[in-house]
């Protein structure tokens, strides 16, 4: 019954997004102010019908109803709570209707932080999200229905991949998809400016905070799945060059043009058409990068002939959104108009170069991972494209941008000079080249990476504090005062670019001095890495909820001083019969020590791989370092006191 | 020489088309440069594969193929599509989903007297999934096998 309670939720959701993505438009297009008025409530109706089929589906894994073909695949009856909870999002149709949650979830906060907004705008822009859940309800119910009964019903259920059974699946899903699902917002308002023909500078400043927030779950969502892959699959790895990571990372390249390009539509009116089609490129993106990852046409491009409907319905809705959104672009783009007028050597022509790189790093990742399938699709012959052709291409590609991203914050908007602005930086560039030279030589050994990576870490670092000193500079009993006169926003960009130096060193650090053993060890054995012993005292068997494990000890000793002990641990998940890595890791800030077990051998010997992974929790630390920096640029004075004028007028209308 | 403002904007616009077309150079040539092939099996038998160069294989492990050297980290085993077998050796430990008798794909090159080196061996997450590339031998070996049940016995 509740199951069928969830489908009916998602029918009636589905009428009222029909509803939302077309009166709205329409009725801005005539003027008609009821009409436009039906995108709030509607908004709202949306979101209780989805959280409904959302609760429904949840209540289904929880009390373990296996009549349910979803949750029958996806669970089983060992399966801790919280993982049957996760288990919602652990397929194709559960992620669907997650990101139709999402979407719902974005469309309300929209609703309800649009008070704002002309009339007109609101309504075009909560249509457009409206007709984005249209599609995917669509989707849903056509050919993907996470409530679909199972007759007769299963005994218990196949599980839960145990890669999945971990802490990161609660979490990392609902992260990354509210990044992705917030660059519908983005997406809603361009759509909603070429539509309304109002691309302005008002545009953009409206825009941004949506696109930051998006940004920063992206950014946290990547981190983790990251960081997750790194502890989980017991290679040592923290980025595999994964179709399913580049499916996240392409959004990623693209928002963070899109964030600096609305910046400077704000604060110069320039780059109106190109921040338009990167907003729509970001969302083209994330639609690519769910289907990509959630379709299972990477297994194998031919998943698809099972069921021809499912990539037959992607393909179509794909070339809507994106051909439909990019045509209205070339139709609506030319009566844009042109912005403010720039120099050569500016504040605009670095932004504007930056995201050139932005972009065409993005297109060099799209090229990496939709290239072999469509060779297979094609029957042309399998390839695979591995981490060195990423390596071969971001080498380059971020060189020039992380240097720039040391020049741009200090160069002056319109019209800069070059003499000034090697003057100005040339301590800092003093100072990272030194860096670059000595430091690895006090590490061990130098090689032209290491030396650039650690040149534009420093650099970055050395740009920023100058950046900081001259914007505090002057008398110090005022110093308190002027830093907190300094906007918000601009603290966040600083925060976040330091944040990229901390990745870029984390990056360089682990790649240029990480070592790894891979050893067979009998119980007592002493392995030697890195200067450190690490001494295997056996191992011993445990039993988890749903797993057996084998659970090795390390004793981790550094000149015979103890530091650490090691438990990686070999699982077998009994439902499945899958064996699973957990790694034994000592994280720290300087140096990672992570063990891993392989396999037993004869005698009671296992193979054992140990890692010693230098720094490379910085490369997270860094990442969270661009989120804080985007949280802050979101805290802004200015986003605040608009709304505390909202309420002014709104107490003044009631007194009224 | 002043340059008109309508001539520098010219000549910038260029540059940019130029250091475009240089990146897409770079990316086009990295992608050539860097793209892995799948053979199966029976191309290496046949000889169809690169020499020197880097390829994937894909098939089944043979059972009882699996031996290690007394190191304990040096792996031999056999890698079949069920009409032709390549013997590889690998030094590293092998992934979890690695068994006699399930798919595999590995990533290496082979010498002239047919032995697979392999740097990288795939096995993917799941019991029952077959890596695509295992999954391609095996069916053109079927087919070359269904062909062949055409011939007298």
């Amino acid at each position: 019954m509740i199951p069928e309670i969830g489908h009916f939720a998602l029918i009636l959701a589905l009428l009222v997004a029909l509803i939302l993505g077309s009166f709205p438009i329409i009725g801005a297009a005539r003027g008609n102010a009821v009409w436009m008025g039906l995108a709030r409530p509607a908004a709202r109706v949306q979101f209780f019908l989805i959280a409904i089929a959302f609760l429904c589906l949840a209540y289904a894994f929880a009390s373990k109803d296996y009549s349910v073909s979803y949750v029958a695949a996806n669970s089983n009856s060992q399966l801790p709570l919280r993982f049957r909870i996760a288990a919602v999002w652990g397929g194709h149709e559960g992620s669907l209707l997650l990101w139709a949650m999402i979407l719902s979830i974005w469309t309300v906060a929209v609703s309800i932080f649009s008070k704002h907004l002309p009339d007109d705008m609101r309504a075009r822009i909560l249509g457009v999200m409206g007709l984005v859940s249209v599609g995917f309800l669509l989707f849903m119910l056509m050919v993907s229905n996470p409530f679909d009964r199972l007759i007769p019903a299963a005994m218990d259920g196949r599980d839960l991949n145990p890669l999945l059974q971990d802490p990161g699946m609660i979490f990392h899903p609902p992260m990354l998809y509210m990044g992705y699902v917030g660059f519908s917002v983005a997406f809603s308002f361009a759509i909603a400016a070429l539509l309304g023909g109002q691309l302005d500078s008002a545009w953009a400043r409206w825009s941004r905070p949506w696109t930051t927030m998006a940004w920063v779950f992206l950014t946290l969502g990547i981190m983790g799945g990251s960081n997750w892959a790194y502890y989980e699959l017991g290679w040592g790895g923290w980025w595999f060059w994964d179709a399913v990571e580049n499916a996240s990372f392409m959004p990623w390249l693209v928002g963070t043009a899109l964030i600096h390009s609305l910046a400077v539509t704000e604060k110069r009116g320039s780059f109106k058409a190109w921040t338009v089609l990167l907003a729509i490129g970001a969302f083209s993106l994330s639609l690519l990068g769910t289907f990509l990852v959630r379709s299972g046409v990477l297994t194998s491009v031919h998943a698809f002939a099972t069921d021809p409907r499912r990539g037959l319905f992607i393909l179509v809705f794909l070339v809507i959104v994106i051909g439909g959104s990019l045509a209205l672009f070339a139709w609506r783009a030319p009566t844009v108009g042109r912005g403010g007028k720039f120099g050569v050597v500016s504040r605009e022509s670095f932004l504007l170069a930056n995201n050139v790189l932005l972009a065409v790093a993005s297109m060099s990742v799209l090229l990496g991972t939709l290239y072999p399938l469509f060779l297979d699709a094609l029957g042309l012959g399998k390839i695979s494209v591995g981490p060195p052709y990423f390596d071969t291409v971001f080498v380059p590609l971020m060189t020039p941008a992380l240097f720039l991203m040391g020049v741009g914050p200090i160069a002056r908007w319109k019209n800069a000079t070059v003499p000034e602005l090697a003057l100005r930086l040339r301590w800092a560039f003093a100072v990272s080249v030194a860096t670059a030279l000595i430091l690895p030589l006090l590490l061990g050994h130098w090689t032209p990476m290491i030396g650039l990576g650690l040149f534009l870490a420093f650099w970055i670092f050395a740009a920023s504090a100058h950046l900081v000193r001259q914007r505090l500079s002057g008398d110090v009993a005022t110093l308190l005062s002027r830093a907190k006169a300094v906007p918000f926003a601009w603290w966040g960009m600083v925060i976040a670019h330091i944040g990229i130096a901390v990745f870029t060193l984390g990056v360089t650090v682990v790649k240029g001095f990480e070592s790894e053993i891979a050893v067979r060890m009998l119980p007592g054995d002493v392995a030697h890495l890195a200067g450190y012993e690490f001494k295997f005292e056996g191992v011993k068997d445990s039993v988890g909820p749903n797993y057996t494990a084998s659970r090795g000890q390390f004793r981790v000793s550094k000149n015979g001083e103890e530091r650490t002990m090691l438990f990686p641990e070999k699982r077998l998940y009994t439902v499945q019969n899958m064996p699973m890595t957990e790694a034994g890791i000592s994280p720290a800030l300087i140096n990672d020590l992570y063990t891993s077990l392989g396999e037993p051998l004869d005698g009671g010997a296992w193979s054992v791989h140990i890692y010693h992974k230098p720094m490379v929790e910085w490369i997270w630390a860094g990442a969270a370092l661009m989120a804080l920096g985007g949280l802050m640029a979101l805290s802004d004075r200015r986003y605040r006191l608009r709304r505390k004028k909202l309420t002014d007028q709104k107490i003044l209308k009631a007194t009224r | 020489m002043v340059l008109k403002a309508r001539h520098k904007r010219f000549i910038l616009i260029a540059i940019g088309l130029i250091l475009i077309g240089l990146a897409a150079r770079l990316i086009l040539n990295a992608f050539q440069s860097n793209m892995v092939f799948f053979y199966t099996p029976t191309q290496v038998e046949k000889g169809e594969v690169p020499k020197g160069t880097g390829f994937r294989i894909g098939g089944l492990v043979v059972p009882g193929s699996l031996k290690r050297e007394d190191d304990g980290m040096t792996v031999h085993f056999v890698i079949t599509d069920t009409a032709k077998t390549v013997p590889v050796i690998y030094k590293g430990v092998l992934p979890d989903l690695f068994k006699e008798g399930k798919g595999v794909v590995a990533q290496g090159s082979v010498d002239a007297s047919g032995l697979f080196t392999a740097s990288e061996v795939l096995a993917k997450h799941d019991e029952n999934y077959m890596p695509p590339e295992a999954a391609e031998a095996l069916k053109r070996a079927k087919m070359q096998g269904t062909s062949s049940l055409v011939m007298p016995k």
